[in-house]
Parts: structure tokens; sequence; C-alpha cells
């Protein structure tokens, strides 16, 4: 037994570089994944931020047809570029809402002017109740939300024009 | 010039280390095929003693057989000869090449890609200077450094070694030297040019620009890399076959000396994190922090077995196992914070294939030394034995306990890869060490505690309790006392009891022997021991009796934390080297006829790279320390002010320097008695 | 006007990606019961900032550490127990959320890991210990 004793340590080196490899080489995703998808959306109700744009609540979403919701912020740079692509799913038919994080309405509203504005809907989310209540862990975000109120799709980070198509396959599939 | 002049340096230092390796193993070889010599021999002659000549062999045959092996002893000796003076020189040469990389730090030379991505020429003196070790490249350079002067100083101070198996130390050093080496100049040339070179840098990352940069990377690798000297040790010892209580008695100095530095870069990291971080805490669980305190774990474990090997001829496998397993946490550990396989705030910046590289000599060096302990350490002839209970049982107990703390830290380090393996993200922190490591931990106090009382060999029970009454008084006493406070959680108030126990059991070896008698390396014992107890009572202390007030100050406003009052008597900008700041004055007395005293934290602004710091203030009491923290303004002309009040806190590092400083009496100790030893044998 | 100077440059500040809105209402503010603060104290130190390199959110100076912290604040104080909150933000964010690793089959070898140390070492102990033979 001694013997075998002897070689549990160069057993466990073995062990200890076979995991320390396996990070190496199969580095693990570091992104923040919502944990929600394929949950339904949590309820929440916010207050819009811009005059003439209504607020966004749960209620927006159970509807039948399948929406997008971006969540995004003045302030984030990525945000600016992917503008025109949400703007581009616009015009492909999808409908788009979107909770604003920690922001203002005069900034908001300058946004929309220089940016554009593909939104239904803006809610106003002060100290990021509504992007913890979804998993959400950065901005900007887009997630698909499924006819019947499901989260069927997240997508992190800014929306390039590759994956618009994916995004606008999503909200077709989705019921 | 000057970058060239370092890398040819670093490169000529490579060449040394190879050439070093050769010698050392042609040298090791021979000798163990063409002569027993004496010294090989576990009872030494003394030397100059000629070895046994066959009976009756005076032929003329037999002669000049006789001056064919001298001549090959001559040559066997020569190579050996050889080797010291070759580790001298290539530790002197890697030397220059850090001193070189400092100055081209030092002069702003944008023309050095290292300097450009990592320096700025507004920064202080101090930052440029420490800067070169702030980065991957530089601090890497200071690593291999450090392995060639340790290398360089086992050549020159270590003579009370054999021959053999001191030169198979210093080929495992330079074998080891040599895949760093490599590494340094194939994948992380710290010299590389950039061309053109930049008007300015990019600037050294703000929470660096502190002097604790200074003072906690080269102390922390002083120890951390110090170390390997016990592993080359211990590969030299399992190569000659030569494990015993003279390799234990050479291998000791080196193994505390490392020690007492990594002590030091630790308690002066969790210092500097302390302060500078702005929150308070002093220990994180983070993988880098973790990549420290493994080595450090091992090496304590190692430096207790080392002294029974020493003195008893005991515990031969397991010292040869941890002064292997304590380089190669040193080794993991350097892995781990440069390959980005584990996120941490410390951790830096690099690629996946330097990573590869580092991989693949770990696994070169770890798996070749442990193979080699599995095929060698059967034929090392076994130590003596002893009783459960007696001193070598404790100090078993001892070893045990830290390895198993040892194995908890690093399969919590490691743990998240291997969830991503299984698929699910999951993230290892306090929680998981605190109850895993925790009680662990304390178990190991008590054994602490109880050790020192105990005989060499052979003890009883019923004596070991006898002596132990006071120490278990004292902590029943405290144990009780907290227990009637409200508030505390368990871990602290056991580690406050504990520590009480602990603090009065390590002076008890002191009581009814002759002060001025007692060896310096006892005192060293006593005060280390001591300063773990002074730590532990900190650490509970703090996370026990701690009280903050996070609050939004109006000027003027008094705000109570603890026993002090502070108010926020103004806000006012103030220009630095190379930053801006808002500093908020506070004024803060203790009770209603404290006198006031002044506190002036920051909230700091750099231009390069752009980032704000929080600068903390900090009034430091006999009983603990004030603790603020300037913050946002909120908009409505309120300050956020974070203030804490700490009891205690200050043991924490305070127990760290004594453990370093019982370290050093034990060090002192040892080396004077072995000098008066080898002077009473010349003079004898 | 040399310290209308250092305001304005001072102020001029550093352009960070964040959105420079004060703090969510109990970021940085204690609650009044400090039973109720020490159980939200414990609980930030247990949950993971998920837009930081390995800090809790009681450690972090982060916009979203900040607003993580309000939320367990105020569910806190409205009564909620610390699992609870836990519970929530690992329904949100996964595991990684939690620096307290659940017991499940995939932990498994974590938690055990501890005890089959120990006795490993309890076994390896035996094998240094001499024989005493009871004469």
């Amino acid at each position: 037994m001694k013997r075998l004793l002897i070689w549990v340590p160069f057993l466990a080196v073995v062990a200890v570089f076979a995991v320390i490899g396996w990070g190496l080489y199969k580095p693990a995703d570091r992104t923040v994944h919502s944990a929600l998808v394929g949950q339904p959306l949590p309820k929440f109700n916010l207050p819009p931020i811009v005059p003439g744009k209504p607020g966004l609540a749960t209620t927006a979403f159970a509807t039948g047809k399948p929406r997008l919701l971006n969540v995004f912020a003045s302030w984030c740079i990525p945000c600016i570029a992917e503008a025109p692509k949400l703007l581009a799913l616009k015009q492909a038919g999808v409908e788009i809402d979107a909770v604003a994080i920690r922001d203002t309405p005069a900034a908001i509203a300058d946004f929309l002017a220089r940016n554009g504005d593909p939104y239904a809907a803006i809610g106003d989310d002060k100290v990021s109740a509504v992007q913890l209540a979804l998993g959400s862990s950065g901005v900007p975000e887009t997630f698909v939300i499924g006819g019947d109120g499901r989260i069927v799709l997240q997508h992190v980070g800014d929306i390039r024009d590759e994956d618009v198509p994916g995004l606008i396959a999503a909200v077709r599939n989705a019921r | 010039m000057i970058a060239e002049a370092g890398l040819a340096a670093l490169w000529f230092a490579a060449a040394l280390a190879l050439l070093q390796l050769v010698l050392a193993a042609l040298g090791v070889w021979r000798s163990s095929r063409f002569s027993v010599r004496p010294e090989l021999v576990e009872g030494h002659r003394a030397a100059g003693e000629r070895p046994p000549v066959a009976q009756g062999a005076s032929t003329g045959s037999a002669r000049t057989a006789e001056e064919g092996d001298a001549a090959k002893r001559v040559l066997t000796d020569e190579i050996m000869a050889a080797v010291r003076p070759v580790a001298v020189v290539q530790g002197l040469l890697v030397l220059l090449a850090m001193l070189l990389l400092i100055t081209v730090f030092a002069r702003s030379d944008m023309s050095v890609l290292l300097v450009a991505e990592n320096s700025h020429s507004d920064k202080p003196m101090l930052y440029k200077i420490a800067g070169a070790w702030g980065n991957h490249e530089g601090s890497m350079l200071l690593w291999v450094t450090i392995l060639g002067m340790a290398g360089a100083a086992v050549a020159l101070l270590e003579r009370t070694l054999a021959k053999p198996p001191l030169i198979a130390t210093l080929g495992a050093q330079a074998a080891i030297a040599l895949g760093f080496y490599a590494f340094l100049l194939f994948a992380s040339n710290p010299f590389a040019r950039l061309d053109p070179a930049p008007a300015d840098g990019n600037g050294l990352n703000p929470l660096l620009q502190d002097p604790g940069l200074a003072f906690h990377p080269p102390t922390l690798y002083i120890g951390y890399v110090g170390i390997s000297i016990a592993f080359s040790f211990a590969v030299g010892a399992m190569i000659t076959r030569d494990v015993g209580p003279a390799f234990a008695r050479a291998m000791r100095p080196w193994v505390l000396g490392a020690w007492i530095f990594l002590t030091l870069g630790i308690t002066a990291g969790s210092y500097w994190a302390y302060y500078e971080l702005g929150w308070g805490g002093w220990w994180f669980w983070d993988p880098v922090e973790n990549a420290s305190l493994m080595p450090w774990l091992a090496a304590t474990a190692l430096l207790h077995s080392v002294t029974v090997l020493a003195t008893r001829d005991g515990l031969r496998a397991w010292t040869l196992m941890l002064a292997v397993v304590a380089f190669s946490m040193s080794m993991i550990g350097t892995f781990l914070v440069r390959s980005g396989i584990l996120t941490s705030v410390h951790a830096f910046a690099v690629d996946p294939t330097r990573g590869s590289f580092i991989l693949a000599l770990l696994a070169l060096y770890i798996g070749g030394a442990m193979l080699l302990f599995a095929l060698r350490v059967g034929t090392v002839k076994q130590g003596n034995g002893f009783d459960f209970v007696s001193r070598e049982g404790a100090l078993i107990a001892n070893n045990l306990l830290l390895t198993v703390i040892l194995g908890i830290v690093l399969i919590g380090t490691l743990y998240p890869i291997v969830a991503a393996a299984f698929g699910t993200q999951l993230s290892v922190g306090p929680p998981f060490f605190d109850k895993a490591a925790g009680p662990v931990a304390l178990v190991l106090v008590a054994v602490m505690a109880a050790g020192p009382l105990l005989r060499w060999r052979r003890d009883t029970l019923a004596a070991v309790f006898g002596r132990m009454t006071v120490p278990v008084a004292a902590t029943g006493v405290v144990l009780i006392l907290l227990a009637t406070m409200s508030g505390i959680a368990l871990l602290p108030m056991l580690g406050l009891a504990l520590s009480a126990g602990l603090a009065v059991a390590s002076v008890a070896p002191l009581w009814k022997r002759n002060l001025r008698r007692t060896p310096l390396f006892t005192y060293g014992m006593v005060v280390a021991h001591l300063g773990i107890a002074v730590s532990l009572a900190g650490m509970a202390c703090d996370t026990a009796f701690t009280q903050a007030t996070l609050v939004a100050a109006r000027v003027g406003e008094p705000q109570h934390v603890g026993p002090f009052t502070v108010t926020l008597d103004g806000i006012k900008p103030v220009i630095g080297p190379n930053w801006s700041a808002l500093e908020a004055r506070l004024s803060a007395r203790r009770g209603e006829d404290g006198a006031v005293f002044y506190l002036r934290p920051q909230s700091r602004y750099f231009a390069n790279p752009v980032t704000v710091t929080s600068e903390s203030a900090i009034a430091t009491r006999w009983d603990g320390q004030l603790y603020t923290v300037l913050g946002e303004p909120d908009g409505t002309g309120r300050w956020q002010l974070r203030l804490w009040w700490k009891p205690f806190v200050t043991l924490i590092w305070f127990g760290g320097a004594l453990i370093a400083i019982g370290g050093a009496l034990s060090l002192l100790g040892r080396l004077a008695r072995g000098r008066r030893a080898a002077l009473r044998e010349a003079y004898a | 006007m040399r310290w209308l100077a250092l305001w304005l440059l001072v102020l001029a500040g550093p352009a960070l990606a964040d959105s420079k809105q004060p703090p969510a209402p109990l970021a940085n503010v204690q609650l009044k019961d400090p039973a109720q603060e020490a159980k939200a104290q414990a609980l930030m130190l247990t949950l993971r900032c998920v837009v930081c390199q390995g800090q809790s959110i009681a450690d972090s100076n982060a916009e979203m550490a900040g607003d993580m912290r309000s939320l367990v604040r105020t569910r806190i104080a409205a009564g909620e127990s610390p699992e609870t909150i836990r519970a929530w933000l690992v329904a949100r964010y996964g595991d990684y959320v939690s620096y307290d690793p659940p017991l499940s089959a995939v932990t498994a070898p974590l938690w055990i890991t501890p005890l089959v140390l120990l006795a490993l070492g309890a076994w390896l102990a035996r094998a240094s210990f001499k024989k005493r033979r009871r004469v």
C-alpha cells in the first residue's frame, strides 16, 4: 500500500495539470449570461423617460407577437454603434422596446435625436432594478421576448451586422 | 544601447545556466561512478582520509588502475569545482539585466516597448523604478533575477553540505533557471524595442502608484522564488540519495530565509490592499492572493519538518515532498497569475500562448520532481520512529493540517475551471474558504499551542494536559467573556479565544528556563508562534467588532462611528505630480473631550491612464484604526463618506511582522550555533 | 482665479464610461437598524459583482455593485431573508453571482475534498508512528 501511496502526489499533480490545461485550452466564457432564458419575463412597470414615448411594463409583452427588449443607456458607447442595426431591425418589422439604465430625459432625447429612434416605448430604470431583475450584467444587451412573454434569447453586447439575421430569425421563430 | 546590453546580459546568463547544468550533471554523474568517496558515506570521515586500498594489491597494474582512478577523480573534482563560480557569475549577470531594465524605466526611455506601455514621464521617480516590475515581463525578469541570485547565494555561502549533493542542487537550480530564461527570451522579452518611439507612455495603473509597489513584489518574490532553493536541495538530495540530517541542516537556513521574506511579502500585500482599495478588507481569497498563500503554507510545514529531520532524523519523505510542493506551488501560482485562466483584480493581462509555455515548463519541473520522488523515496532509508503523542507527532499533525489547508485553498481556487468543464459558471469565494479552511486552521492553532510543550520521541497525554492548564484556562476565560457579548459569530469567537490560549502557550516554553541561556532559535519559535496568535486576534477582532458608518454627509454635520465623532469640514481641490484630487478635511474627536485631529481622504483623478482612485485617510490608535474614505457627491450638496472604526485591526500585520521576526531570530540562532560548531571543530 | 482653474481641471475629469448619475438610494447609506445592516453586510460580502474582475459587491466602486447593494438593503429592510435574496439573484445570474457555492452534484467534489484530505492525512500519519510493543 505504501508503494501506491508514493504515487499519490504524482497523480495529484497530473490532476492539477489536467484542470489547469483545461482552463487554458478551453477557456470559460467570461460573459455573464442571464439565467432567465426560457423563463417568463419578470414583472416590472417602468415610468416613461422622454415625453411622447410611453413607459414600459411587462404587460406590453405577452401580446402574442414577439418583441425585442433592448437594454441601453445614453452614456454607453457601444449603444451608439448598435443604433443603426436596431433601425435596420425595425425596418425588417421587428418591434423594439427599451429600458434606459441610469439615465436622464435630456440625455435620452439627445441620444435618440443623434442616433435614431427605433423604440416603441422606453422605460426609465434609474437604479438598474429591471436590469437586475432580468439578469442583465451591462449595456447594451438585447432580449428576444416571445409572444407568450417568455425570454427566448439573450444577446450580450452590441448588435453587429452579422447578428441581425439571427435576431430576425429568432423573432420569427418565437411564438 | 542599455536595453540591448540588458538583453545581452540575459542571454549570457542563460548560457551560463546551461553551462552550470551541464557541468553539474557531468560532475554528479562522474562522482557517483568513479569513486566511493568518504564524503558520500553517511558517517563522515575527516576530509583527507584516503579510501581503503585493496588488500595486498601493490602490483604494477593495480597502481596504474589506482592512478587512472585518481586522474578521473581529479577531473571530476575540477568539473564540480567549476560549477560554483559559474553559478555566481550567472547570478550577477541576471542582476545586471534587471538593473539595466530599471535604468531604462528610470530614464523613461520610450523606445523600449515595455516602458512605453507601462510608464509615463510624469510619474514620480519611485514609481518609474518600481514600475519596472509592475507588469508581466518586468516582474518575470525580477522572478528570474531572484532565481539566479538564489543560486549564486547558495554557491557562495553554502559550506556545510557535501559536494555531490551541493553540485546536484546547483544543477537543479540551473535547470529551473534555464526554462524560465527561455520563457523570458522567447516569449516575454522585456527589452523589446518600439519603433517609432512614442512621445510618452501609457502610464502605470494608479492603484499601483503607491510605496507598496516598491516593497511588496520584491519582498514577496525573494520568498516565493527563494524557496526554489529548497526544491533544488530536495532534487539534489534525491539524485545523490543523500537525505539525512546533514541535508536538513544545510537546507534549513535557506528555507527560513525565504519563508521570512514570504511572510513579510504577504503581510505587506495585505496591508497595501487594505489601505488602497478603500473598503477596509485585508484578505479576499482572491486567486492571486491564494497563489502566494499556498507556497507559504507548504514552506511553513517544510521549515518544521526540516528541523525534525535535522535533529531526530525523522520525516524524510515529508521533508522532500514539502520542499518540492512549496516551490511547485510558487510556479503554479506564477502560472495562474499570468495565464488568464482565473479572473482576478491582480492578474496580469497576458495572452494564452504564454500560458502554454509556462504550463509546459511546470509539467516538466513538477512532474519530473514528483516522478523522482516516487522513484527514489522508497530507497531513502527510513528515519527513526516515534510515538503518536510526542513532538514529532505534533509536527506530523502540523504538516498534515497545513497540507490539508493547502489542498482546500488549491481546489477552491481551481474549482471554477472544473465547474466550467461541467458547463456551469460558479464562483468560489470567502464563504467556502472560511467554512472549509477555518475550522482546520483553528485545530492547527490548538496543535500549535500544545506542540512546543511536548517532549520528543514519546510523551503522555496526562503530562501534556498538565502543562496546558494555563493556556486552556486562558482560552476558556476569553470564550466565556465573548459568549456573554451578543452579536459575535462563532468563528471569530473561537478565533479570539484560541489566540489567547496560543499566546499563553507560545510563551510557555520560556517558563522556568534560564532566559539568558535559552538558545536564540527557541526565542524565534516563541516570537513566531506569538505572532500567529496576535495576527489571529487581530483578524477575529476586525471580523467581530468593526463598526461602520456609511453616510451622505453635509459639511458641518457630525457623524458618529465607534467612539469617534467625525465632521466634514469641507472639500478642496489638490494637485499632485500626476494627478488631481478632491480632498475632504475631516475633523474627528474621540468621545466628548478628546483632542481634535484631522483626516484628509482624497478622491484622485489620474490622466494616464484615466482612472479614479480613492485614497483613504487612516488614524491609528493603540486600540484600532479610524479608516475614512471620501466617495462621490450625490448632487444635493452631500458627499458620500465611508467611516470605519476597526478595533485592533493593526494586530493582523503586527502579528505578521512578529512571525517574520521570529523567523529571523531562528535563522540567526541557527547560523550562530552553526558558526560556533564550525569554530569548535576547527580548533579541536 | 487659481482655485477656479484648479476646480475646472478637477471637475473636467476623465471621460469614464459611467452614467455619472447619483448612486441608488441605499447603495452607500446604511440601514437604520444595526441588526438588519449587519445581515445585509454579511450577505453583500458573499455576492459577486457581475461587472468586476473578482470582487464582492461590498468591496466594489462599480455603479452596478452600488445598485446591487441598494437592492440587498431595500429587501432586507422589507423583511426578506438573506437566503431569499441570494436565491433571487442566483435565479437571474446563475451560481456565478454567489461566492458561496451551492451543494450540488457539480460542487460535491469541492465540498467533500476537505474531508477526504483529512482522512487521507490521518491515514498517512498512522504510517509514521512507531508501533509500540507493550511488554
